[in-house]
């Protein structure tokens, strides 16, 4: 089990990481997730040992590994550029770690093949890796980091520098390789979709803090913040202040918006924001007569496959989006309502 | 220059087959090359196989083949190795540490590259020789009668002057090829498993070894052609191929022998030249994509930095003491004139310098000093014109998509192997007659010198005009340029700094130029190096003084040269 504790690191003078601590548990593939310069590829190269931290500790089963170099830490990472040595083939390049095992030779045969098989490579085994196309050089990478049976394995952006089909295929693959090998796996993203697709728990890395832990459901649920809810582009964000507490309400320039019980209620006047999810919104008629309604005018509506994003224009100039199943034509005027437990007050 | 050289590319233009291109561009620089470069060595061989020379193999003492070439062979080979032991080390400094007088010392180690022989051996002169500084110290410190350090003529003076010359070029080529390893192949491979030694053995340095391979090659080429440092601080003991060629040739006037030195000679170079480009165009290794570069740091643990300060300090030594004792000791009487007696005035003087302009009963050449510097102003000058013309036609030529140029670039690669000694052999069998003899044709030196420099201005300009996209060149013409207009607008302002990058080189070059030289040169029309040589190996403190006043002016010149180099190249421009 590796324990991140309290990791402090500034760059070029500016404080990057201000006491991050998390755990990996076994068997657990976690995505960190944060936006570009958060210092999530720093995070790993402190766990890997190619940077030390200012202040803090990495425990691998409660032992700090300050001293131990990363030669001697054995846990896999996989570079951004996937850093493959270009003076060796696709099987050398794989071999390199068993060989710095110093395993017998005939082992460290056996084993580079068993890990060009599983990449579906071993056909290829005898190139030169600067030879391959990108998706098979991130393929290569991942069977070199993979090969030694690393305790920990550490992947940085390993789909960043792929076009978009082939990472959606790739991070499939990804996923059913990371489970059946059942190395415990820190995946370093920003990018949320390949997050969800892939991890069994997300740490979210903003402002040099974990801000948010949890699987991507709680996340996508219940971002802890404003900060997280923007990041994972979740939908409509209103500003708005609380003017009663029975039921809760909040004043905005769209006018009172109740939102389901809370047990811990923020106080009256205290400034929030609402989510209001794209998916939410019902469409309805004025006599209906219910809470949380909002009438505009569609100003946008974009075929999606499933479903048409709209964009509606509402009085005080307020903008808001929504997926509904039938297209409505542009200029037609709309009566839309929230239900109060669909709708989540963020500090 | 620019005119005629506008004139025929106006009309190389203006064919559309670009064979006939080819060899419109090629005629004038493959006619020079016929009666300057192949005229003469054809003449070497005729040295050797014509029965008029009398030349017989039988007769032909071995020895005095065998032993210069194996004495070349060993010094280059130590040289080159030596140079490896202290640049490498070096190489690492500069590709991955910042620290203070970084800029400085890059400059100072970059010197040497075009620092002409004379003042290189004019400087290890100045600080260890029997004049020199160190010497003259000791002997007044502990009232010696003979110079005590015994320097000049020894095997360890070429050595150091050959580590001296070459440290630029480990320290550049090799240098560059390091900082541009991405630094996340070594971190792979620690994570890997790979212990910091063995990552060096396994990742590093196999890439890095067709860059050491190909700086080494090229160090080995050029202390294989040493010339004029092991003719001043070799002495007469030692004797490369090149010293040997000289003096066959001028002192015991065996020119069949000096002949087939040079024949052997042009071989071996040949060979080192061809190796030399097999292994530079194999040398760009594969770039992986987002290849990270090595960012520079400062040193932090305390190790570091002494190992820092150890190299910065040593390489400070090398590379400024000879040149600063050079400079103060041009600038410093310490020694009596001839006929006075002992005690003299010692301190500041100007008077080497003044002295140049004197033309004194019993100079050496009858002429005052200061007209050898005006001699080779005006022959850097005319190589500079010949050198550029004839570079530019070469490359647009080189540049042309036709098979012909597979038949010509051999043909041009030749006279880069060719040493400026065999050039100067040839150029005195063949151009015995007049009017190339008489001394109002003062055109055969700059033509020895524009041949020597035309490798390097060729390096310079082909890249530049390689990477002038023709997309460029016809968007010019879609906008109603003519092809005249079109080399003006476009060609000429990209060129620009590869077009002043081969002027230094050209001008530094012919300003320092040695070997050829001392072959053709008059007595009474001397080149600054020439006179340098002639004046420091003469008695008398004034002589003495005034060769290395010289050597200083040339230094400074050459030293502003690679300023200008530094400053006009793009950054990542390499000229080897």
């Amino acid at each position: 089990m590796l324990r991140v504790n309290d990791v402090h690191k500034t760059y070029e003078e500016s404080p990057l990481l201000e006491g991050v601590s998390f755990i990996i548990n076994p068997d657990e593939t976690v995505c960190l997730l944060g936006p570009s310069g958060s210092g999530k590829s720093t995070l790993l190269r402190i766990i890997a040992g190619l940077e030390q931290a200012e202040s803090g500790a990495i425990l691998w089963d409660e032992k700090d590994l300050h001293s131990i170099p990363a030669y001697q830490r054995n846990f896999g990472l996989m570079f951004q550029d996937y850093a493959l040595f270009p003076h060796r083939t696709v099987a050398q390049n794989v071999a390199f770690g068993l060989r710095m095992q110093k395993l017998p030779t005939a082992e460290v045969q056996a084993r580079t093949n068993q890990a060009l098989e599983t990449i579906d490579m071993l056909n290829l085994s005898r190139r030169r890796v600067t030879d391959l196309s990108g998706g098979e050089q991130q393929r290569v990478a991942l069977a070199r980091a993979l090969a030694p049976n690393p305790r920990l394995l550490m992947l940085d952006e390993p789909l960043g520098a792929l076009d978009r089909a082939l990472r959606e295929q790739l991070s499939r693959e990804l996923r059913r390789i990371l489970h059946s090998t059942h190395i415990p796996a820190i995946y370093v993203t920003h990018d949320q979709d390949e997050a969800f697709a892939i991890a069994d728990r997300l740490l979210i890395l903003h402002n040099g803090h974990i801000i948010q832990s949890g699987t991507p459901e709680e996340i996508y649920n219940h971002p802890n913040s404003l900060w997280v809810a923007r990041f994972f582009g979740l939908g409509n964000l209103l500003e708005g202040s609380v003017t009663s507490h029975n039921p809760l309400t909040i004043q905005t320039p769209l006018g009172p918006f109740q939102v389901a019980c809370q047990s811990d209620p923020p106080p009256l006047g205290k400034k929030l924001t609402l989510l209001l999810r794209p998916s939410d919104a019902r469409i309805c008629t004025p006599e209906q007569n219910l809470p949380n309604t909002i009438s505009g005018i569609v100003q946008d509506a974009v075929f999606q496959g499933e479903s048409y994003h709209l964009r509606i224009s509402c009085h005080a100039g307020v903008e808001l989006f929504l997926n509904v199943a039938h297209n409505i034509a542009v200029s037609s005027q709309l009566n839309l309502h929230f239900p109060p437990k669909t709708i989540l007050c963020l500090a | 220059m620019r005119s005629l050289f506008s004139h025929l590319q106006l009309h190389a233009n203006t064919i559309k087959n670009p064979t006939w291109r080819a060899i419109l561009l090629w005629l004038l620089p493959g006619f020079f090359l016929i009666i300057f470069f192949y005229q003469p060595l054809i003449a070497i061989f005729k040295l050797i196989f014509s029965p008029a020379f009398g030349f017989s193999w039988s007769n032909l003492n071995w020895n005095r083949v065998w032993q210069p070439l194996g004495f070349t062979f060993a010094q280059a080979t130590l040289s080159t190795l030596l140079t490896l032991i202290i640049c490498l080390p070096s190489a690492y400094l500069f590709s991955h540490f910042i620290f203070p007088g970084q800029k400085l010392l890059r400059l100072v180690t970059s010197l040497p590259f075009i620092l002409p022989t004379v003042v290189a051996a004019a400087g290890f002169n100045a600080l260890l020789g029997p004049r020199g500084w160190i010497n003259l110290g000791l002997m007044g410190l502990f009232g010696l009668e003979e110079a005590p350090v015994q320097f000049l003529n020894t095997f360890a003076a070429i050595l150091i002057a050959h580590v001296f010359y070459n440290t630029a070029i480990i320290i550049r080529i090799v240098g560059s090829a390091w900082a541009n390893q991405n630094n996340r192949l070594v971190q792979a491979a620690q994570v890997l498993g790979a212990k910091p030694s063995q990552a060096f053995r396994e990742i590093t340095l196999p890439l890095l070894s067709p860059a050491i391979l190909a700086a080494s090659l090229l160090v080995f080429l050029f202390d294989f052609t040493s010339f004029g440092v092991v003719l001043m601080l070799g002495g007469p003991g030692f004797s490369t191929l090149e010293v040997e060629i000289y003096t066959q040739a001028f002192h015991l006037l065996n020119l069949p022998l000096a002949g087939l030195l040079s024949l052997i000679q042009l071989t071996c170079t040949l060979t080192l030249t061809i190796l030399y480009n097999r292994v530079s165009e194999t040398r760009s290794n594969p770039v992986m994509p987002q290849a990270q570069k090595t960012i520079l740091r400062k040193p932090k643990t305390l190790t570091h930095r002494l190992w820092i300060t150890a190299l910065v300090l040593m390489l400070l030594m090398l590379m400024t003491a000879p040149l600063a004792a050079l400079t103060i000791r041009s600038l410093v009487k310490l020694e009596p004139e001839r006929g006075e007696r002992s005690t003299i005035q010692t301190g500041f003087t100007l008077q080497y310098y003044q002295e140049l302009f004197i033309n004194r009963r019993g100079s050496l050449f009858y002429v005052p000093p200061v007209e050898a510097v005006h001699n080779s102003l005006i022959y850097a000058g005319l190589t500079i014109l010949i050198s550029l013309t004839l570079g530019l036609l070469i490359t647009y030529a080189l540049k042309q998509r036709t098979a012909i140029n597979r038949w010509i670039d051999p043909l041009l690669m030749l006279p880069l192997g060719a040493s400026a000694v065999t050039l100067g052999l040839g150029f005195i069998i063949v151009f015995n007659t007049p009017p190339w003899n008489s001394p109002d044709f003062p055109l055969l030196i700059p033509i020895a010198h524009s041949l020597i420099a035309l490798p390097f201005v060729v390096r310079s300009l082909l890249p530049a005009l390689r990477s002038i996209p023709q997309s460029l060149r016809q968007a010019a013409a879609a906008l109603g340029a003519s092809p005249l207009r079109v080399f003006r607008e476009v060609d000429l302002p990209i060129l620009m700094r590869a077009l002043l990058v081969s002027v230094v080189f050209a001008f530094t070059i012919s300003l320092g130029e040695f070997g050829a030289s001392s072959f053709i040169s008059t007595p009474d029309n001397p080149t600054i190096p020439i006179a340098i040589y002639r004046y420091i190996s003469k008695p008398g403190a004034l002589n003495y003084g005034q060769a290395l006043a010289m050597s200083t002016m040339l230094m400074l010149i050459c030293a502003a040269g690679i300023w200008l180099i530094e400053k006009i190249r793009l950054p990542g421009e390499e000229v080897f």
